[in-house]
């Protein structure tokens, strides 16, 4: 029997979406972020999101394109730093910003899509980053307790997929994609090649199908996926 | 040639840098001692967004755009590097993989306390990998200016920013000096040439341990 198909338009994909959502997008700086899915989500308007990315990208660009149009009230992420917009919004209370620590952010995401409620880890005791958490005690050691991170969606920027959803990654464009694809309730991917099914080797799959909601394949890619000028 | 006192300073923790670690170099000045790192000593080079085995920085029209360090910078990959997620990439760091990371600091306290994330009201980018790294990695070294714009010292008794990692740093590169954190205190190690151990303590926050003997000048 052959594998169901997932392939959708991107207005379909996104269209579901609401007011109040909360997304995951992939992602670290330019390298998988999920441009024109991000693209079509300012297209449509969704606001009052939840944005969970591990940075703001930079000024005019993904993230920001969000921020600028308002549709953003929440945002996790670990760094914001080069996003001067994102920082001023947080800074005039427009944002309400919630930071983790890298790991741990991408660690939270992980075991949500693991299925898993939570971990225990030492990281950040003693920062204003325990504050507020739970403590226990594991072999006498100090611990707190971090929460698994769900989203309502993610939003994925994969080098290649198959029709079923099955996606490949590239270089440090992979980063936080397979993980967001894992802990969302619905997962939409957009693919920069779409691969007949069987197209890619199954070794060779980095986050397989049965994550994978819908997948979006693109056109030529805009020039924001390219390198930055600095 | 002469070189500047950052050169020296860079060129000082680069002589930390040994073969057969694996090394993650904090964005800033950290990633500038690579400038001073024999090209080919073998060195495994960590970044946070997924890479073992950093190869060099390339101009852009050479540039891979799905290819960056952490920093942003465009990089290549070496024969033997590895891509992974977020997610390994601090299993990595979390487990103790890490022979060695440079951190910057905003604040670097006698304790081995770093403040280097958040000025609260002011800037606050977020901590990005910092805290992971400064907690997790086995041995952790703080590159800085001895003294920020204004003057003031930038190693103190105590950070009064919201730290990164408490006790976490082992030693610490400046422009003027080498101090290394022990159970006994923050000792003067080494000396930069042609800078005065007066001026080093006057610039210090902290309460310094000098040795009788002659300091190493780098």
């Amino acid at each position: 029997m052959p594998m169901p198909d997932k392939s959708r338009s991107i207005e379909e994909a996104i269209s579901q979406i609401q007011d109040g959502s909360s997304i995951m997008l992939g992602g670290f700086g330019v390298p998988g972020t999920p441009f024109c899915l991000i693209r079509e989500l300012v297209r449509q308007g969704q606001s009052g999101l939840t944005i969970i990315k591990n940075d703001a990208n930079e000024t005019g660009m993904g993230v920001d394109w969000l921020l600028e149009n308002g549709q953003v009230a929440k945002l996790i992420t670990s760094h914001i730093g080069l996003n001067s917009n994102a920082v001023a919004m947080m800074n005039a209370g427009e944002i309400e910003v919630e930071f983790a620590p890298q790991g741990i952010l991408a660690e939270r995401i992980r075991v949500a899509g693991a299925g898993v409620m939570g971990f225990v880890t030492d990281i950040g005791i003693g920062t204003p980053m325990a504050e507020g958490k739970q403590q226990v005690m594991i072999d006498g050691k100090e611990g707190i307790v971090e929460t698994a991170l769900r989203a309502d969606f993610a939003l994925l920027h994969a080098d290649r997929s198959d029709p079923f959803g099955n996606l490949c990654f590239t270089a440090t464009a992979r980063n936080f994609n397979p993980l967001m694809g894992m802990a969302a309730s619905r997962t939409i991917a957009e693919a920069e090649a779409m691969v007949p099914l069987g197209g890619i080797t199954p070794d060779d799959v980095n986050l397989p199908g049965p994550f994978v909601d819908d997948v979006v394949a693109l056109p030529e890619l805009m020039e924001v996926y390219g390198v930055v000028e600095r | 040639m002469s070189l500047s006192a950052k050169d020296r300073m860079l060129r000082r923790a680069a002589a930390d840098i040994k073969a057969g670690m694996t090394v993650n170099l904090g964005i800033g000045l950290p990633t500038q001692v690579l400038r001073h790192v024999p090209e080919d000593l073998p060195v495994c080079l960590h970044s946070e967004n997924g890479i073992a085995g950093v190869g060099p920085v390339l101009a852009n029209d050479e540039a891979d755009r799905n290819l960056i360090d952490a920093g942003g910078a465009y990089v290549s990959p070496v024969p033997g590097t590895s891509y992974f997620d977020s997610a390994l990439s601090f299993a990595i760091v979390r487990s103790g993989r890490l022979d060695l990371t440079l951190l910057g600091a905003f604040e670097v306290a006698g304790n081995g306390d770093l403040a280097n994330w958040m000025i609260p009201g002011r800037f606050t980018p977020g901590a990005g990998g910092a805290i992971e790294l400064a907690q997790k990695a086995r041995r952790v070294g703080v590159i800085t200016t001895h003294t920020d714009k204004r003057g003031n010292p930038k190693i103190l008794s105590n950070c009064t920013l919201p730290l990164t990692a408490r006790t976490c740093v082992d030693r610490i590169y400046t422009d003027m000096a080498v101090c290394d954190v022990t159970p006994e205190g923050l000792r003067l190690s080494e000396i930069a040439e042609g800078v005065a151990l007066d001026d080093v303590i006057a610039a210090t926050g902290a309460k310094l341990i000098v040795p009788d003997q002659p300091l190493p000048t780098f």
